[in-house]
């Protein structure tokens, strides 16, 4: 079943998320789709399996264009899509997971079905009892049995979204001998991946995406050089390369273990001196997330950790601990969690000084929050409500936000919706803070960026976190495999 | 005591039930489809008047329940189209509703007051079934409308546990997402259960105007209150329409023991036993939920590991949880 | 041009909102078979038609104006305090409470009726205590939480009036004994009002207006209530600003429940709070917000219940026609919000 791609596009409001994307999928092949968080990857799978529908563009499949509005159209003409996060029903049985969706009579036969699961579920090796509870499964698990039932449906195209993440080494290899199995049956598969190790083995061909648009392909054999530059090729200026740290430690981390019901990061030690900047890469879900909210008191860590902030034991403490010795967290989601819509700018630096008496100072309020718009070149007024600014001012305000004096900044991608000129202010800003003492810890899926600003970097690859880097001697090229998992 | 006094205290246990099995059976569909009816409360007492309205102009029981049922079905699909259609707050306009349609059954039902009308015919007992020792007077000798009640709650089980469409009512209320890649029209199926849950709630209405508490009685009718009572055994239920019917009973018959162990307690005053059901109430939602609770985890998360998952497995199994997207409109993104 | 163009929109939206519900309410007396002219004029007259009646609207206004204000804050925090009758009708039982043990004292009555007062802020606000540590803590939702602790209240209020502080003789449901008119608010001649209570009521909007709108506080329980998150990350305490949110839209409601009793029933009456907590939940869904609207919302929807009192006695209607009224208008401005909402998107 060959399918074939022509001229999607694809927006969310004003976000071009697919730019006329041109692709061939061919019977009986693995063909897999790599690139950066926000390339447009999921998108574009999510159209093809019929979760949303693209504004142009055609799907073709065996030479004759068809529609696709539905999932329910999708796997009628044998398209079905295991998502990141399989999509299943956690509180009900395996079986009924299975059987659900298939049409048939009033009254579903579970014996037959049950049958017919565990016939199918031995073809490919996996041990799933249809009566267990699939909130007691492990992801591993719960792909296997959404791929059971996408086979049961009659899929010929099987879309994997992510499948590696948060899997077991020995899953993953069953993974990939079933994939290979089904190959040799005469199914297509698309893998989506970010792992280029996996990639490489597994795919005869790999399409490229960056930034909305398909940026290249290539077969096999792979040159992992090539495809890192292609997924990560930006053009950037950037600021001047300048270092503040001293000798004087602002954190302490001390065989730090953080559970999470996807990740298991162990045994991390760590020391950062003032004016340092800690770059964290990696792409998303591999960590870092995960650790920068434990830095920050907001996501208490388990067994034997310690982290200590100006010499102060603030392990266990909550966020309010960690504010007063001077530690201050600027989150990735601006709207959910960062900034409060509904309310204006002026608001927002109100609350964000330290206010001494009961009474509103709206003059002052207002005299500070000019200042902060002129400071960060925001575009909006002190009465602009903040839902109303674009995503790049939107930024611009959580950065400014940041209280003075501070001991330590962690912020989730400080630069994420904007410009080169803006990215370049705000770091100029930032390093204006190092020169101060205080250190920036920040997470970026720009290598460029991790690689300019930070002193150090650490890598993260599934919960695994590589020793510090030196951001000086490190590479485009040595970053970006080890983000595929390449060294670790 | 006089063992067929307990026997006619049971039988009349089940009786009072009846219109509570009802509304609860249809909440229990609603809230499982993933919408929150607040309005059940207003709902019922509209839907009591106008069945007895009804009934009382056309003559005709049957379309007096007809009309009710329509009546709450109406109601419920006012919250579904503001909900899913319109995005607004399920519990704002459930709870305006549950006011309004209370005032609109005063108001409208005014010029009925006090008359009588008719009623539903009176108990009979079922062949061979009512003369089982025991169980035969106390399920088998009663109006018609508790034999439906039996009917409906073997259909709910059916329906729940046995059919496909049972799943897919889970899966609707559980991930919608997950119900949307199965090829499942999320939306229009809440409506429908919304539609239905509604109809079911109307329907109790009128049992109580045109049965147990006969005629249309405004304000002193003893119906307002009933409808949280509904909401809060769907709570205690678990959205399980079998929990749901047998916390029901529970509930009638804890009224009933309070009602006969009265005068054998005078130094409790009688209003303490009609209140009872709402400490009951919080005591139990207390109970589901305090799993649920930040400083529980806060606290678990203190604790070695052991202890951690064994108090974890304790919270879960006496916890409730509401179908995960309850509340939330579904849109495909 | 986009600013006021979606104002003006708003404006559009949020008046067909009352035409709507006007047209409902005015099919339900047809269906009555009433004559919607006259209903109207009925309620009109009944509200204003005579200084009697508009100091009756006043004295209603009073308790349903503090009842709002308290729900504002409440609403500004993300809670949705059903609870607040009961909290009216405890604040109603505290009142009386204090009356009773200082009846015979020898205090001036103007520091009773002080202490009185205050102690009914306390009952409101230890009532709202309980529904917000039954959700902070226990997770109960506010709304189940509120409405159990309403029914006790009511239960609690008959118990009194029945058994421990019934007249002497026997309890009825007229209520209490009254308390003399020493310990009432000094009243207006002639008619049931009394200026302090109003006045009480206007210094409580106005301080809910600055608090909401002036005050760092305010500002805080907006923040809460819009993104518990991200205000967690600037510092705020989020749990204790909706406990005290809880509890100062209780004492609020406990004040409403002691006017009732010094102002205008002058005893414990079983239904002393007489829907107001429900009635000021409405109010505050209508006013967006803002606390100045308050009052004339507020004033309405006194109106109407006032006036609509005459629908029995002159057209045989009942009076529930201004909860069908109040309701409707409700119901279609959040309707109609929605549609605005889907209309805008659209652009």
């Amino acid at each position: 079943m060959n399918i074939e791609l022509r001229n999607i596009h694809k927006w969310f409001g004003s976000v071009h998320a697919n730019i006329g994307i041109n692709m061939t999928i061919s019977s009986g092949t693995i063909q897999g789709i790599v690139g950066e968080n926000g390339a447009g990857k999921s998108t574009l799978m999510k159209v093809l399996s019929g979760y949303i529908q693209a504004e142009e563009g055609e799907i073709i499949l065996d030479g004759k264009s068809i529609k696709i509005k539905t999932p329910a159209d999708a796997i009628h003409y044998g398209i079905g899509m295991l998502h990141q996060d399989p999509l299943d029903f956690p509180p009900m049985k395996v079986i009924d997971n299975f059987l659900l969706g298939n049409s048939g009579g009033i009254f579903p036969n579970r014996k037959t079905v049950g049958a017919q699961f565990s016939e199918l579920a031995k073809q490919f090796d996996f041990s799933i009892n249809p009566d267990d509870y699939v909130d007691s499964l492990t992801v591993g698990e719960r792909q296997q049995l959404e791929i059971l039932r996408l086979l049961w449906l009659g899929a010929r195209v099987l879309i994997l979204d992510e499948p590696t993440t948060g899997i077991s080494a020995q899953q993953k290899d069953k993974l990939f001998d079933t994939l290979k199995k089904l190959t040799d049956k005469g199914i297509s598969i698309i893998f989506v991946s970010h792992k280029l190790e996996e990639i490489e083995s597994l795919c005869q061909r790999v399409s490229v995406l960056r930034a909305g648009k398909l940026v290249g392909e290539a077969v096999q054999p792979y040159n992992t050089d090539d495809l890192v530059r292609l997924m990560f090729e930006k053009e950037m200026k950037l600021g001047e390369r300048k270092c503040f740290g001293n000798n004087e430690a602002v954190l302490k981390v001390v065989e730090l273990e953080i559970e999470d019901y996807r990740l298991h990061i162990k045994g991390v030690n760590l020391e950062i001196n003032k004016g340092e900047v800690i770059g964290l890469a990696g792409m998303e879900g591999s960590g870092q997330r995960l650790f920068l909210n434990v830095l920050g008191g907001l996501i208490r860590p388990v067994g034997h950790s310690k982290v200590t902030i100006n010499n102060q034991n603030l392990t266990h403490k909550a966020y309010i601990n960690y504010m007063r010795e001077g530690v201050s967290y600027v989150p990735a989601d601006r709207m959910e969690e960062g900034l409060i819509p509904g309310l204006t700018l002026t608001e927002h630096f109100i609350l964000a000084e330290d206010n001494k008496g009961i009474m509103i100072n709206h003059e002052k309020a207002i005299a500070v929050t000019n200042e902060r718009i002129r400071d960060f070149n925001i575009r909006g007024k002190p009465e602009s409500h903040v839902e109303e600014l674009s995503g790049g001012n939107q930024q611009r305000a959580l950065l400014a936000l940041l209280r003075t004096h501070l001991s330590l900044v962690l912020v989730e991608h400080p630069t994420r919706g904007l410009d080169i000129e803006s990215a370049m202010y705000i770091w100029g800003k930032l390093k204006e803070r190092c020169e101060a003492g205080t250190s920036i810890i920040f997470t970026s899926s720009d290598l460029e960026e991790i690689l300019q600003y930070s002193d150090r970097i650490l890598v993260f690859f599934g919960g695994k976190v590589s020793n510090p880097l030196n951001a000086k001697d490190t590479t485009v090229d040595q970053l970006g495999q080890l983000i595929g998992g390449k060294g670790f | 005591m006089d063992t067929n006094l307990i026997l006619t205290g049971l039988a009349g246990v089940i009786a009072a039930a009846t219109p509570i099995v009802f509304a609860t059976i249809g909440e229990t569909f609603t809230e499982k489809a993933g919408v929150i009816n607040l309005s059940v409360n207003g709902t019922i007492l509209l839907s009591a008047m106008a069945g007895f309205v009804v009934s009382l102009t056309t003559q005709s029981i049957i379309l007096g329940f007809l009309m009710s049922a329509l009546v709450g079905a109406l109601v419920a699909m006012v919250i579904a189209f503001s909900s899913i259609t319109l995005k607004q707050s399920q519990v704002a306009v459930g709870f305006v509703l549950t006011l309004m349609c209370r005032d609109l059954s005063y108001f409208l039902g005014n010029p009925y007051m006090g008359q009588s009308g008719p009623r539903i015919p009176p108990a009979f007992p079922i062949p061979v079934l009512s003369q089982i020792p025991i169980l035969g007077p106390i399920f088998f000798n009663h109006e018609i409308l508790v034999y439906l009640s039996y009917i409906l709650i073997i259909v709910s089980y059916v329906w729940f546990y046995k059919t496909r469409e049972g799943l897919v009512l889970t899966g609707i209320g559980e991930r919608p997402a997950a119900a949307y890649v199965r090829g499942t029209n999320v939306n229009l199926r809440r409506y429908l259960y919304t539609f239905l849950g509604g109809a079911l709630v109307g329907v109790s209405g009128p049992m109580y105007s045109l049965a147990y508490k006969a005629g249309w009685k405004g304000t002193i009718s003893g119906l307002d209150g009933i409808g949280w009572i509904v909401l809060a055994i769907v709570i205690f239920g678990g959205w399980n329409p079998l929990r749901a019917v047998a916390g029901a009973y529970l509930f009638a018959l804890l009224q009933w023991l309070g009602l006969v162990l009265q005068p054998n307690l005078p130094n409790i005053p009688s209003q303490v036993l009609q209140v009872a059901p709402f400490p009951l109430m919080i005591l139990t939602l207390l109970l589901v939920n305090i799993g649920n609770a930040e400083w529980v985890d806060r606290v678990l998360a203190g604790m070695p590991e052991g202890e951690r998952r064994f108090f974890s497995r304790l919270l879960r199994s006496i916890k409730t949880s509401p179908p995960a997207a309850l509340g939330t409109p579904f849109e495909n993104q | 041009m986009l600013k006021s163009n979606s104002r003006f929109f708003g404006l559009v939206f949020q008046i067909s909102a009352v035409l709507l519900a006007l047209v409902f309410t005015t099919i339900v007396l047809l269906i009555t078979q009433a004559q919607p002219f006259e209903a109207y004029k009925n309620i009109i007259l009944g509200s204003f038609g005579s200084v009697t009646n508009i100091s009756n609207v006043v004295v209603a206004w009073v308790p349903l104006l503090l009842a709002s204000t308290g729900v504002l804050i409440a609403f500004s925090a993300g809670l949705w305090n059903i609870g607040v009758e009961g909290q009216i009708t405890l604040g109603a039982v505290f009142t009386t409470w204090v009356l009773r043990l200082l009846l015979d004292s020898s205090l001036p009555p103007g520091l009773i009726l002080a202490l009185a007062i205050l102690a009914g802020m306390l009952g409101g606000a230890l009532w709202a205590v309980f529904a917000g540590a039954l959700k902070t803590y226990g997770g109960v939702n506010e709304i189940f939480g509120g409405l159990g602790l309403n029914f006790v209240a009511t239960a609690l209020t008959i118990w009194l009036i029945f058994g421990p502080w019934k007249r002497p003789g026997i309890g009825s449901m007229s209520g209490t004994e009254p308390f003399p008119d020493t310990l009432w608010l000094p009243m207006v001649p002639e008619l049931r009002m009394s200026w302090w209570s109003l006045g009480i009521g206007l210094v409580v909007l106005v301080f809910v207006y600055i608090l909401l709108s002036n005050t760092y506080y305010g500002l805080k329980f907006k923040a809460v209530g819009k993104n518990r998150t991200a205000s967690e990350l600037f510092g705020i305490p989020t749990g204790n600003y909706l406990m005290a949110a809880f509890m100062l839209c209780g004492a609020l409601g406990g004040l409403a429940g002691a006017m009732q009793v010094v102002g205008v029933y002058h005893r414990l009456i079983p239904s002393i709070s007489s829907g107001y907590g429900y009635l000021g939940l409405m109010v505050a869904m209508l006013v967006n917000y803002q606390a100045l609207w308050v009052a004339p919302v507020a004033f309405f929807f006194a109106a109407l219940n006032i006036g609509s009192i005459q629908l029995p006695i002159v057209l045989k209607l009942d009076s529930a026609l201004s909860g069908v009224l109040q309701g409707a208008l409700v119901l279609f401005f959040i309707m109609m919000e929605g549609v605005r909402r889907r209309f805008t998107k659209g652009k």
